[in-house]
């Protein structure tokens, strides 16, 4: 596809995905509650990405939302994930 | 178009959604072993879930003219508890020789520890013992890309061939590791998670159709069983090949699980 096709085909859907971005982080503003969730710091650190003139963005979103190391961990815990490393406490 | 959904959880799903599937295109479905939503309290509920695979699910789908296929495994999620997953891998050789039972999956990990991975390693051994293909699961969110690797590893560390393993749900950041360390791979196409039909055809037109297949999950959680054909619908609308949509629809399942002489489309 041209620059141009791809424009035309996806630039509504993604102006629209991107008032929802928007809308969530009013929403979040309107609960007044200002302690950071580390959800939303590594979601803010994602949109600077989004920045990059280079591409392959997809994936380095991916890895600051990815853990990052390598030994397997001693018990499962929780069977969840929730999308972002959680802090260690 | 026919198509093959080589990857869905239809214990979950209505009778209605075999109908939709069928109207779709669907001809041939395979539906690993995985975690029912609640860890079971015994090693007998496998042994029912084990029979529900490999004799209801066949016939609910053969009323729509869907060939029904299965993996057997304990999944990692009730993984965990290495004495209660041994006693479920105790039962899989029992299971193994039904006819619609076409290799060891969907094993993997979960949270990626030390227990997910001894079972992992059992059921490969296992794998290995019958001579059956294998399907792997990878962890979602954050513990995909470090369990991608700990599970291409171990399985690295067996005498399985890659060409008879299948690596699924990858995304963008694992499936370049997946095809070049020789796995096929696949790819799931989920609303919140995984990937979106878009991201799957952006993914083939970087990666190219080899050794890579799509498709839905559908379980008891948001999934979508009419994903597959929705993927191809994208692939269309950008101007691919009925033949490109056909290698990732229908083609590359049929070569990766014929290698277990075992499946059929008709
Ligand atoms: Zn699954």
């Amino acid at each position: 596809m041209t620059k141009k096709e791809i424009v035309d085909q996806y630039f509504l859907e993604h102006r629209a995905k991107l008032l929802d971005i928007a809308a969530f982080l009013d929403r979040i503003d309107r609960s007044g509650e200002t302690d950071a969730d580390f959800r939303i710091k590594a979601l803010m650190r994602c949109i600077k990405e989004l920045e990059s003139e280079k591409e392959g963005r997809t994936e380095r979103i991916l890895g600051i939302l990815s853990d990052q190391t390598t030994e397997p961990i001693d018990h499962a815990g929780m069977k969840g994930a929730c999308g972002v490393v959680p802090p260690t406490s | 178009m026919a198509y093959i959904d080589p990857h869905i959880h239809m214990v979950s799903r209505t009778t209605d959604d075999y109908q939709r599937m069928a109207q779709a295109g669907c001809v041939a479905i395979t539906e690993p072993a995985f975690w029912a939503g609640f860890d079971r309290s015994s090693a007998q509920g496998f042994f029912d879930y084990f029979r529900q695979l490999t004799d209801t699910e066949p016939e609910r789908a053969a009323n729509y003219g869907i060939k029904h296929h299965c993996w057997l495994c304990i999944n990692p999620k009730e993984a965990e508890d290495v004495g209660f997953a041994r006693e479920v891998i105790s039962i899989i050789p029992d299971f193994i020789d039904c006819k619609n039972v076409l290799g060891i999956g969907e094993i993997g990990l979960n949270k990626n520890s030390k227990n997910e991975l001894i079972i992992l390693e059992e059921q490969l051994a296992l794998a290995e013992r019958l001579n059956q293909l294998v399907l792997v699961h990878t962890p979602h969110l954050e513990d995909k890309l470090k369990g991608t690797i700990l599970i291409m590893d171990a399985i690295e560390n067996s005498s399985l061939d890659p060409s008879r393993v299948l690596i699924d749900h990858v995304e963008e950041h694992t499936v370049h590791a997946v095809l070049d360390r020789g796995f096929w791979a696949g790819m799931t196409l989920y609303p919140d998670s995984k990937c979106t039909p878009q991201r799957a055809a952006d993914i083939i037109e970087m990666h190219g159709t080899e050794r890579l297949w799509i498709n839905s999950a559908g379980d008891w959680g948001p999934s979508d069983p009419l994903a597959v054909p929705k993927c191809c619908l994208e692939l269309a609308s950008r101007g691919h090949s009925k033949s490109l949509i056909n290698t990732i629809s229908y083609d590359n399942p049929l070569s990766f699980l014929s290698q277990s002489g075992k499946f059929s489309v008709e």
